[in-house]
C-alpha cells in the first residue's frame, strides 16, 4: 500500500500545493510553522476537505482526482488529533470497536479486535472505562488504538503528542514507536516537535505556505538544511550564497570561507551555533570568518548560552558558547562585538 | 454661611434627592416586585378560586375528559411526529453552512414568531378543500383535512416543530463536528454518524426540545380553533375546553386549567436540570 497524493485544496487565504509520496511501512513527518497547511494535507486526504485539484492514490486505488472523491468513510483511514476526540457516551472499549462495527463486523469479533488493539497499546485493562475516567496519556492512546482498530492503509497523526504534558509526551511517544514499526500501512504524522519527527519518521517534509520547502531523510535534512525554517528547528545558521572560488561563497553576511564547496553557482552554507566563538575585538592572525555583530538576547541553559546576534547588515547568527564566556564578555542586549567561526566548520551544499 | 443641609445639597453639583435615589435599590426593587406580581397573580388567583375539595367531581364533568383525552393523543402524536422529522432536520441544520441554511432557520423562525390565528388561516388555506396540499388530497383521497383530529395535529406541528428543531439544533451545533469527523475516517455512514454521534451527545438538547415543544402543542390554542374549530371529542382540546366552559361551567373550566397548571410545572421539573440548575 503506497500512497501517492498530490494535495492541492483551499486553506484559509492560501492554496496548498504539495505532492506526498509515501511506501508501506514508512513513516512521513510533515513539519512546519502554524498555519502553513499541514492540517489541511491530512484531511484531504482523509476526505474531509475538498481537494481543488491534484489526486490521492493508495495502493493503486483512487480515492480523490478530477472526476472523483470516496467520501471519507469508504477511505481506509485512522485520524488521531491533538485532543483524543473519544466519544464520551462510549467505553473505551466501545470507541475501540466503533470502526470495525462501522465497517460491517459483528460485535464479538469486533470487541476481540479492539482489545487486541488496546493490550497492543499497553491498556487492556482500561477497556471499561469511560473516557472521562482515562489520564491524557491513557486517552491518547486509545485513541490510537481506535485509528487502529480499523487497520487503516493510512494512519493520519495530527500532532498526536502536542496536548500532553512532557512526561506523558515522552511515554506515548515510545508506545507509538514500538506500534508503527509493527503497522503495515503508511503514516503521516504532523508534529511542531522535532523530536517526534526526529525519532519516528523515515522521511521529512518540511511545508510553508502550503508547499513543500524541503524534504529528505531526516540525516540528510539535519545536515543540510535548505529552508530558513528548517534551519531553525534543526539549530544552524543557514544563509544563501554564491560561490565566489573553490572555498569562498558570497553571502549577505558578506564572504564566507568553508571547508569547500562541491560545485559552483548559487548555494547554502550552513554552520553549527557551537561553531561560533565570540571576541570583544577582531582576533588577529588565525584565518577564520570574522563578523560584526550587536547582541540581541542571551538564554542560558545550564553550562551553555545561545546568543541570539544580528550582523551588521541585520541578519540572524546564533552562537552557542560557555555561561563563564557570557560573564567574561559581559553579553548585555545591544553590546557589540565579533562572531569568529572556523572555515572547517562551514559546510557549503548546493541550492 | 450655608446650613448643613444647603452644603450637602450643592455638593457635586447633584442635588441630595438624586443622590439618595441613585444610591438606594428601592426603585429598583418597586419595578422588580411589580414586574414579579404581574406574573405571580394571576396564578395566585387561579388557586385561590379553585373548589379543591370538589376538584375531582369537576374534573369528571362531560366536556373535561374527552378534551384531556383528545390533548394527550394528539400532542404525543405531534411530538413523535416532531422528534421523527425534527431531528434529522435539526442535525443537517446544524451541519450546514451554506445560504440556504440560513433561509431556512429564518423560515423555522415565522412560525415562533407569528400570531397563531394566523397560522391556522394559513393552515386553512393550504389544507382546506381548496387549498394548495388540500384539493389534490381531497382528489385523490376524498379526504377533508380541516375540522378533523388530523388537523388539530397539523396546527399543533406547526406550531411546535420549528420551536423543537431550532431548540435542538442550538444543541447539536454545540457538538463538535471533528467527533463527525473521527466517526467518518472510522467507517460511519453519515447516517451511523447522527444515530451513533450526533443523537447521544445531543440527547440531553433533544430532551430539553422535546418538553418545551410538547409544552407549546399542549397549550396551542388560535391555529386549533381556527384551522380544526371547536368541535367536542373531535377537535376540541383542553385549551379550548376551558375557554368553552368557562361560560357554561366555571368550575370545571377552573378544574381543567389547574390540571393543567400541573402539567406545565411538570414540564419545568423535567427541564429543571438544564435551566434552573
Amino acid at each position: 500500500m503506497t500512497l501517492e497524493a498530490h494535495i492541492r485544496a483551499r486553506r484559509g487565504d492560501f492554496e496548498v500545493d504539495l505532492a506526498v509520496h509515501a511506501e508501506a511501512g514508512s513513516v512521513v513527518a510533515l513539519l512546519g510553522p502554524n498555519a502553513s497547511g499541514k492540517t489541511t494535507t491530512i484531511d484531504a486526504i482523509a476526505g474531509l476537505v475538498p481537494l481543488t485539484g491534484g489526486h490521492v492514490r493508495v495502493g493503486g486505488r483512487t480515492w480523490a482526482d478530477a472526476h472523483t472523491s470516496v467520501p471519507p468513510q469508504e477511505r481506509s483511514t485512522g485520524l488521531v488529533a491533538a485532543q483524543h476526540l473519544l466519544f464520551p457516551h462510549l467505553t473505551t472499549l466501545d470507541n475501540v470497536a466503533f470502526g470495525p462495527r462501522s465497517r460491517g463486523m459483528r460485535r464479538a469479533p469486533a470487541h476481540a479486535r479492539a482489545r487486541s488493539e488496546l493490550v497492543a497499546l499497553g491498556i487492556g485493562e482500561l477497556a471499561a472505562r469511560r473516557p472521562r475516567e482515562l489520564s491524557q496519556g491513557q486517552s491518547q492512546r486509545a485513541a490510537l488504538a481506535r485509528a487502529l482498530a480499523t487497520d487503516p492503509d493510512v494512519l493520519l497523526l495530527d500532532e498526536p503528542l502536542s496536548a500532553l504534558d512532557p512526561a506523558t509526551r515522552a511515554e506515548v511517544r515510545a508506545v507509538l514507536g514500538r506500534r508503527l514499526a509493527a503497522f503495515p500501512g503508511v503514516t503521516l504524522l504532523v508534529t511542531h516537535d522535532p523530536l517526534d519527527a526526529l525519532t519516528l519518521a523515515d522521511r521529512l517534509v518540511f511545508i510553508d505556505q502550503g508547499r513543500i520547502a524541503q524534504e529528505g531523510p531526516p540525516e540528510e535534512v539535519i545536515a543540510r538544511p535548505r529552508d530558513p525554517y528548517v534551519a531553525h528547528i534543526v539549530g544552524l545558521n543557514l544563509y544563501q550564497g554564491q560561490t565566489v572560488d573553490d572555498a569562498t561563497v558570497s553571502t549577505v553576511i558578506g564572504p564566507v570561507m568553508t571547508s569547500g564547496v562541491e560545485s559552483r553557482g548559487s548555494c547554502w552554507v550552513a554552520f553549527a551555533p557551537a561553531a561560533v566563538s565570540l571576541y570583544p575585538e577582531l582576533p588577529v592572525g588565525s584565518p577564520r570568518n570574522a563578523f560584526r555583530c550587536t547582541v540581541a538576547s542571551v538564554e542560558v541553559l545550564g553550562q551553555l548560552a545561545r546568543v541570539r546576534l544580528t550582523t551588521s547588515d541585520g541578519h540572524p547568527l546564533v552562537a552557542e558558547v560557555t555561561t563563564t564566556s557570557v560573564a567574561e564578555l559581559r553579553l548585555h542586549t545591544g553590546a557589540a562585538l565579533w562572531a569568529t567561526v572556523k572555515a572547517t566548520e562551514v559546510s557549503a551544499y548546493p541550492a | 454661611m450655608m446650613t448643613d443641609a444647603a452644603q450637602s445639597r450643592q455638593r457635586d453639583g447633584v442635588p441630595a434627592f438624586r443622590r439618595r435615589l441613585a444610591g438606594s435599590r428601592a426603585p429598583l426593587l418597586t419595578l422588580a416586585t411589580l414586574g414579579m406580581a404581574l406574573v405571580v397573580l394571576p396564578l395566585l388567583g387561579l388557586i385561590a378560586r379553585t373548589d379543591w375539595p370538589g376538584l375531582l367531581t369537576h374534573l369528571r364533568a362531560p366536556v373535561v375528559w374527552p378534551a384531556i383525552r383528545l390533548s394527550l393523543i394528539t400532542t404525543l402524536i405531534t411530538l413523535g411526529l416532531a422528534m421523527l422529522l425534527g431531528t434529522p432536520l435539526a442535525w443537517l441544520l446544524s451541519r450546514a453552512t451554506g445560504r440556504l441554511a440560513t433561509w431556512m432557520r429564518a423560515l423555522l423562525t415565522v412560525p415562533v414568531v407569528l400570531p397563531p390565528v394566523v397560522g391556522g388561516v394559513a393552515l386553512l388555506l393550504a389544507y382546506g378543500r381548496n387549498g394548495l396540499v388540500g384539493a389534490p388530497v381531497f382528489d385523490a383521497l376524498g379526504l377533508r383535512i380541516p375540522f378533523t383530529p388530523l388537523a388539530v395535529v397539523l396546527a399543533q406541528l406547526f406550531v411546535s416543530l420549528p420551536f423543537y428543531v431550532l431548540a435542538v439544533e442550538g444543541a447539536m451545533r454545540s457538538v463538535d463536528p471533528r467527533f463527525d469527523h473521527v466517526a467518518a475516517t472510522l467507517g460511519a455512514s453519515p447516517t451511523r454518524v447522527f444515530l451513533r454521534v450526533g443523537l447521544p451527545l445531543a440527547a440531553p438538547g433533544i430532551a430539553a426540545g422535546a418538553a418545551l415543544a410538547w409544552a407549546r402543542a399542549l397549550g396551542e390554542f388560535g391555529a386549533t380553533i381556527t384551522f380544526a374549530g371547536n368541535l367536542t371529542g373531535r377537535t376540541q382540546t383542553a385549551p379550548l375546553a376551558v375557554y368553552v366552559a368557562l361560560q357554561s361551567d366555571p368550575q370545571a373550566a377552573i378544574a381543567l386549567s389547574i390540571a393543567m397548571l400541573a402539567v406545565s410545572i411538570a414540564v419545568l421539573g423535567l427541564l429543571r436540570g438544564r435551566w434552573m440548575g
